[in-house]
């Protein structure tokens, strides 16, 4: 059987076609203005790389926020649910997930087959999310994927989590002349605080997968790594776990 | 409506703020409730009181008061003893303190970092927003979370304030202090009202509440049947009207009710598919209007068979002690009541997790809602406690901590969807 998985998240659209467990084609595009839009387009692009076409496909399940303007659907399954599927088809051995994607950061408890035992997620503000780093990178005119080319450096200490006054900390850390990777360091570490932080009262098994697309970043990996002492595997395409974790629901 | 625009002018209420306030409640209204398939035929009669909720009932109040015997007293928490007001042929009403609407008119006269329920229902106030509120001849505050016993003190300047002061343990001390409070609102009904009150009078007030908390328990028991008869929204919302209703009157029409529920029982008839995901929320009391966290399980497919709340279970589990027919026994009868109710101002608190626990099985429930108000330090305390006992007994639970606004509702959906699935 051939299924689709589309995950439209706030900032990148994802979809993963598979036929049993054999991943056929998959996509990523930027979300842009219209969810609906890149959901269509994303999924067209997944489907062509797997060379079939729609009427081939059984089953399609959406998930991300973008999840409820897409019209395609034949079920709507949160990002929660889909992420733990997904991490656990590759490691499925591991207990627990991290998922830190562009609106909102989840800690999921997961069982061996994949299936939820208990999550944590942040509430309505952006401290410690995909979209926090982004702003906060950006405004040192760096991109995400040009920091783990920067020097080793010792972190800075930023003391605001809060996306805008963390911008003019940085901002201001940077006019009084402290290095950017400094600042690129503190920033990953205030993160991977937050993050574990968050797991608090979670009791967290040894092995964990990292998925979203901040799960790329080595430097990030290492400091969440070293915060809440466990291991931490990344994924290949770390940011398409959603949406295979749906497809593979769609299996079911 | 228009008709009672003067009745609300002559009462001081800000017309202008009170016509914003009100004007999205009945598409609200329609949304959330008129729309919900197969309801029940006796939600007829609190879809009519809603519809008047400004109106109807407080010139009911307002008439009451032709004789100047007989008080209206605001109250903002189930501690307070309602059945000495009863007893003088009084009015005893529950403010409200559920709108997101008057936060921030509240957030004039109270820090920000406060739960929106106390800012809510100052903002009430303060703007002039709620009718009920200028028709109370005075209103009851309690010493119970430090929030509410200092802005008692910055209500006072606006409207006359009586509080009492609760005890926060259980201990022989701490029950001499509650009864001789209870005493002392006694005379001061007794002063207001002029009259004195006797113990036939309390007998007959206190059967008054009793029989609307008899009834409120035979709606939750109703709950606990798998379809379920009612929705939760629905529930909650009887269980919200029961504190501004007439007694009687709402005793009557809920038992009406409650029969219908029961023949739908019998017939297997139920709201929601059998075996739909049974949630019980904890926490915080969810004064009117405050709808947001059953709308968002309801409206994902899970539902609501019980709160474990103020507006909930707490408000109508204890009834208090009918036998003793001499005042003294009696006021102590009533005296009782309150600390028998596992509110998380008391110290130590262990009932509340041992309630929790025994509704989890009594109502067959899934999974649990802790639901908690920003800054509501009490309750997300417990949480800890809650979260332990939960998992010992292999219940999922789920902490929502938010407030009035809708700026999160789209996370919460979220959060709630999977929580559902994981229970699947
Ligand atoms: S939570 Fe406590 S203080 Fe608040 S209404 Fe309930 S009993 Fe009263
Ligand atoms: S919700 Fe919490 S903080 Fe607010 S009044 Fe009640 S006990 Fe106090």
């Amino acid at each position: 059987m051939i299924t689709a998985g589309v995950d439209v998240g706030s900032t990148a659209a994802k979809a993963v076609i598979l036929k049993e467990r054999e991943i056929l084609g998959w996509a990523i595009i930027p979300t842009g203005w219209s969810p609906r839009d890149a959901g269509k387009r994303v999924l067209n692009q997944a489907l062509t790389m797997a060379n079939v076409d729609v009427g081939g496909v059984e089953r399609i399940i959406g998930t991300g926020y973008g999840r409820v303007a897409l019209d395609f659907l034949d079920r709507a399954v949160t990002e929660i649910t889909c992420h733990a599927r997904g991490a656990n088809y590759y490691y499925p051995e591991h207990g627990l997930v991290i998922d830190i994607g562009g609106q909102d950061s989840k800690i999921i408890k997961v069982n061996n087959q994949g299936k939820v035992l208990n999550f944590l997620m942040n509430d309505k503000c952006a401290a410690g999310t995909g979209r926090f780093l982004q702003v906060t990178i950006n405004s040192l005119g760096l991109e995400l994927d040009e920091v783990d080319s920067l020097p080793p450096a010792e972190p800075a200490t930023i003391n605001s989590m809060c996306t805008v006054f963390a911008e003019s900390e940085v901002i201001s850390m940077l006019a009084s002349g402290t290095p950017k990777e400094s600042i690129v360091t503190g920033l990953f570490h205030s993160i991977a605080k937050r993050i574990a932080t968050m797991a608090g009262s979670m009791e967290l098994p040894g092995n964990a997968t990292f998925t979203g697309g901040v799960a790329q970043s080595i430097l990030l990996r290492q400091m969440l790594a070293q915060e809440l002492e466990a291991n931490l595997a990344v994924p290949p395409n770390p940011q398409l776990m959603g949406a295979l974790g749906a497809a593979l629901i769609a299996q079911d | 409506m228009s008709d009672y625009r003067k009745m609300w002018q002559d009462l001081g209420v800000n017309l202008e703020k009170h016509d914003e306030f009100l004007a999205p409640v009945p598409s609200l209204y329609g949304d959330l409730f008129v729309s919900q398939q197969n309801r029940p035929e006796g939600m007829k009669y609190f879809d009519f009181v809603m519809s008047e909720v400004h109106g109807l009932r407080v010139k009911e109040l307002l008439d009451m008061k032709d004789d100047p015997s007989k008080k209206v007293v605001g109250a903002f928490c189930v501690f307070v003893p309602e059945e000495l007001v009863l007893a003088t042929g009084g009015a005893c009403i529950g403010l409200c303190g559920g709108a997101q609407y008057s936060v921030p008119i509240g957030e004039k006269v109270l820090p920000r970092a406060m739960c929106p329920l106390i800012k809510s229902s100052l903002g009430f106030k303060v703007g002039g927003v709620c009718p009920y509120f200028e028709v109370a001849d005075f209103v009851v505050g309690e010493t119970t979370c430090d929030g509410k016993k200092k802005a008692y003190e910055v209500l006072n300047e606006y409207h006359p304030t009586y509080v009492m002061e609760l005890p926060q343990k259980r201990d022989q001390a701490d029950k001499e202090l509650w009864l001789k409070e209870v005493y002392a609102f006694k005379d001061k009904m007794e002063a207001e009202a002029g009259k004195t009150i006797t113990a036939e009078k309390l007998t007959a007030a206190v059967k008054l509440a009793n029989d609307r908390r008899r009834v409120l328990q035979r709606l939750y028991d109703a709950r606990k049947v798998d379809p379920v008869p009612i929705s939760g929204k629905d529930a909650a919302l009887i269980t919200q009207l029961a504190f501004f209703d007439d007694p009687a009157r709402f005793t009557e029409k809920t038992t009406a009710l409650c029969a219908e529920l029961e023949q739908r029982i019998e017939k297997g008839e139920g709201v929601f598919p059998k075996g739909a995901p049974r949630i019980l929320i904890t926490g915080t009391p969810m004064p009117l209007p405050s709808w947001k966290m059953h709308n968002i399980i309801e409206s994902s497919g899970g539902v609501v068979v019980c709160e474990e709340s103020c507006t909930g279970t707490r408000y109508f589990e204890t009834l208090v002690d009918e036998t003793p027919t001499t005042l003294p026994e009696q006021m102590e009868a009533l005296s009782q009541r309150a600390l028998n109710i596992n509110c998380a101002c008391y110290t130590p608190n262990t009932g509340r997790i041992d309630d929790i626990l025994r509704m989890v099985k009594e109502y067959n429930v899934d999974g649990v809602v802790y639901y908690s108000l920003q800054f509501c330090h009490t309750y997300g305390i417990e949480y800890r406690a809650a979260e332990k006992a939960l998992q010992q007994a292999g219940v999922p639970v789920i902490r929502i901590e938010t407030d009035y606004s809708d700026e999160d509702s789209g996370q919460l959906q979220t959060r709630i969807q999977a929580f559902l699935e994981m229970l699947k």
